[in-house]
Formats: C-alpha cells, structure tokens, sequence
C-alpha cells in the first residue's frame, strides 16, 4: 500500500491524496486477480472438455465441481476469516481488522450465492426437485440470509469504531448460531424423514474427476484470495478517504 | 443508598422501572396482544379446514405469532430510552452495563410471556385444540424456554437497531435468522404434544432450546457492553 501522500494540512495535501486515492481505484485488480481470472477459466474448460461424465448423474454432476468448492470457499476460508477477524477485533481494535471481516463477508457473500444457485440447478435433474428441508440447505441459505443483514447493519451505522463494534458482534453471534441451525433442521429431518434421501455421499473418485476437483478447489481459492484484495484496497479508501488510511483513522 | 447495588439489584431496578412504565400506559402490552389476536384471526380465515387439519396448522400460527409480537415489544425496550435521551442516565449510572441489560431483558420476557398468555388461549379457541393439564403445562414450560432465548438476542439486537439509520426497520432482519432454530424447536415440540405423543420426543426439542438459552443468554450479556461504549 504505497502511500504517495500525507496529509500535512492545507486544501492542496487533501487534493493530492485524493488523486493518489483515485489512482487506487483506476487499478484495485493487479496481478493475482487476472491469474486467478485465468485459473478460473481453466477450471471451467477442464470440468467442461476434460473430465468425464459421470454414469448415474449425467452431465449434471459437473456442477459439483463448482458447487462444492464454492461452498468449501465460502464456509472455511470467507467466514472463518470474519469470524476470526471480528474476534480479534473486540479485542485488538485495529480498523485493519473490521475491514478484513466486512471484505471476507462481502466475497463469501458472493461465493455463498454461488452454492446456493448451483445448488438446485443440480438437485432438479438429480433430485428430482429444486429445493428441500435438507439440513445444509437450510443453513447455508439461513447463512447468507444473515451475511445480508450483517452487510445491511454496515450500511445503517455511520461511526466507524460503531459500526465496527456492532458488526464484530453480530459476526460472532452468527458464528455460534449455525450450529443451532443445523442441528434444528437435522432433527427435524430425522423425525420426519424425507421421500429423497439421495446424499451425495463421496465416492472414491476416479483420478481424473478427482485432478478436476482438486484443480477447482486451488483456482476458487486464489479467486477469494485476488477478491479479497481487490476489495480490501477499495474498503481501505473508502474508510480513510487515503492511499494510506490507517495514518488519517489513528489521528482521529 | 451509598454502595452502588449488585448486578442482579440494579438488573431488577431496571426490569422494574420498565413495568412500571408499561403497566401505567400498557400501550405496547394491548398493541402486542391485539396483535396477537389479529393475526390467529387472519391465519384462521386464509386457512381451508378441509385442506389441512387444524392440528397441524395451530402450532406454526402460534410460534409465527410469538415470533412477530416479540419483535413488536423488542423493539419497544431501546427506542424507549432514547426520549430526552434516558438511554444515557441508564449508561452513567454505577452498575455494571450487564445489569443494564439483564434488567432490560427481564422486562421483556415478562412482556412476551404476557403476550403469550393472550395468543396462546386465542389460538387453542380459534384452532378447537382439546389442551389437557399435562400438555398445558408442557406448553408452559416450551413458550418459557423458547422466550428466554429470544428475548436474549432480541434486546441485544433492539439495542444495536435503535442506534442505527434504519432503526426498528432493522431489528427483524438481525433478529429473525436468530429466532429459526428457537421457533422451529418449539413447533415441533408443540407439535407433538398436542399430538398427545409421549413427551420424550418433545423433550429432545425442548433440548435444543435449553441448549440455546444455556448459549445466547451468556454470549449476548457479555456482548452488551461491546455495542454501547464510545
């Protein structure tokens, strides 16, 4: 984060950040986004050209190439790092870390919709049905549901240290909730059990399929990672109005 | 008068003050019940009896109507306290912020279960349920359970809603994904008991919502202080 301009008080310093600012803006991408664009694009032509289809499912079963390392993405890298993130920042009370919780929320935000498109454009040929009370279902869409609200309640504060505050706290009482979710819907499940209990329960993997996956999981990873950058600078200037935000938010 | 009183003291304070000022007006208490009763009325003619039995129905109607009726008194507890800003009174005064919110909490459990006993008979005459002494009670001991965790996360979130742009407009969006597997535990334990199944299933349920109050009550206390300091 090369900080081109300080503020040392006067109206030309705030227009020289400003530029340096908006210079940020023009080019918030760099390299790692367009290799991970790139890695992306190849995933999608294995999983297309390159990786059998499967006997029972049909062509359908390629989406869980990109369904379940959506999914993965979303719940152990996006969310575990605002977890973490909002955690650490009732503690610690650096704005680094409130914005890499909102950031990490924003992206998972993103990937979570992903499974939850895939998800049914899946289950109607396999299924038989778009949508059911199966318990990762219903979590993950209650999941996001809250990931909306947390970005709702972000947009609603306007203090910083506030809306930090109240964003970390909201972040680790979702933390703890999921589990409930789960559990309530899987018990609810076994006491009414569904006509379909078709799981995709993980096969051993022919190598091919299994090389697809494994490709998948490392591209939808280094795609959070360039997100997450990308957006990370975009919140940093956002939050200080600098090139170098921290400066500006210690002063204040 | 000196020593500044203990946390369950000055939670009870709180929780007091806040009756007393319901029970002297009892304007959100008669707009939570009436509610309560409009809405067992609208479900009661959206519902085709030859469809679906009322049985089936009652319990959904009723955790549907608990959970909107709370929100209408959670919303109530903060937005209270920001007339002539009283919230700050509140903040200064020489008790733990805990207190602060335990007392606010207390209030309004007694005011959800005061609703309850309004939506509850309402539902169980509206829906023809034959309720014996056993299930009552059992549907006691549910809509206590299922409060307390509601109530918990609701007044913390009250709290944080009333500070923001969107303010009531808010609170439902926090708050509902909180109140699922509350009120899907207490549907399905209600469920079966006015079923007449034999309560260990009901029981298993009612774990689930011990297990949540045993969680949130403890995490949302320890939150409060998080959202009010400067």
């Amino acid at each position: 984060m090369g900080a081109t301009a300080r503020p040392d008080g006067g109206g030309s310093a705030a227009s020289v950040t400003r530029d340096a600012a908006l210079a940020q803006l023009d080019r918030p991408y760099g390299a790692v986004f367009w290799v991970a664009i790139a890695a992306v694009i190849a995933t999608l032509v294995r999983i297309a050209y390159f990786t059998p289809i499967e006997a029972s499912q049909g062509p359908a079963q390629k989406i869980f190439y990109i369904h379940v390392p959506a999914a993965v993405t979303a719940l152990y890298l996006a969310f575990a790092l605002m977890a973490v993130a909002s955690v650490l920042y009732l503690w610690l009370r650096d704005p680094k870390l409130d914005r890499v919780a909102a950031t990490s929320a924003e992206v998972g935000l993103a990937f979570t919709t992903v499974v939850l498109v895939t998800g049914p454009l899946w289950a109607k040929p396999v299924w038989g049905t778009w949508w059911s009370g199966d318990a990762r279902l219903t979590s993950t869409l209650f999941l996001w549901l809250i990931i909306l609200g947390y970005l709702i309640l972000r947009q609603a504060v306007e203090d910083r240290a506030q809306r930090a505050r109240y964003s970390a706290v909201l972040a680790i009482l979702a933390g703890l909730l999921i589990p409930f979710i789960h559990l309530s819907v899987y018990l609810f499940r076994t006491l009414h059990p569904q006509p379909i209990v078709l799981k995709p329960s993980a096969p051993s993997l022919p190598p091919e399929m299994l090389a697809t996956l494994l490709m998948s999981f490392a591209s939808f990873a280094l795609l959070f990672v360039a997100l997450l950058r990308a957006r990370y600078r975009l919140a940093t200037i956002a939050d200080g109005g600098l090139a170098d935000g921290t400066a500006s938010e210690r002063d204040g | 008068m000196s020593e500044p009183p203990g946390v369950i003291a000055a939670a009870w304070a709180i929780a007091r003050k806040d009756l007393t000022v319901e029970l002297r007006t009892r304007a959100a208490f008669l707009s939570a019940a009436v509610f309560s009763v409009l809405a067992a009325a609208i479900f009661l003619y959206t519902w085709d009896p030859t469809a679906v039995a009322s049985i089936d129905l009652a319990p959904g109607v009723l955790w549907v109507i608990f959970t909107f009726a709370g929100l209408l008194g959670l919303n109530r507890s903060f937005s209270a306290e920001l007339a002539d800003r009283a919230i700050d009174g509140l903040l200064i005064a020489p008790v733990r912020r805990e207190a602060v919110f335990l007392g606010k909490a207390f209030a309004n459990l007694i005011f959800v279960l005061g609703v309850q006993v309004v939506a509850i008979p309402t539902v169980v005459l509206f829906y023809n349920l034959s309720l014996g002494w056993g299930a009552s009670a059992a549907i006691a001991g549910i809509t206590v359970l299922a409060s307390v965790g509601l109530v918990a996360v609701g007044t913390l979130f009250s709290a944080m809603a009333v500070n923001t742009r969107l303010a009531e407009l808010l609170l439902p969006v926090l708050a509902l994904p909180f109140f699922v597997p509350v009120v899907t535990a207490a549907a399905q334990a209600t469920v079966l008991v006015i079923n007449g199944r034999p309560l260990s299933g009901a029981v298993d349920w009612m774990r689930v919502l011990v297990a949540f109050d045993l969680v949130f009550v403890p995490a949302c206390t320890m939150a409060y202080p998080f959202t009010i300091e400067s």
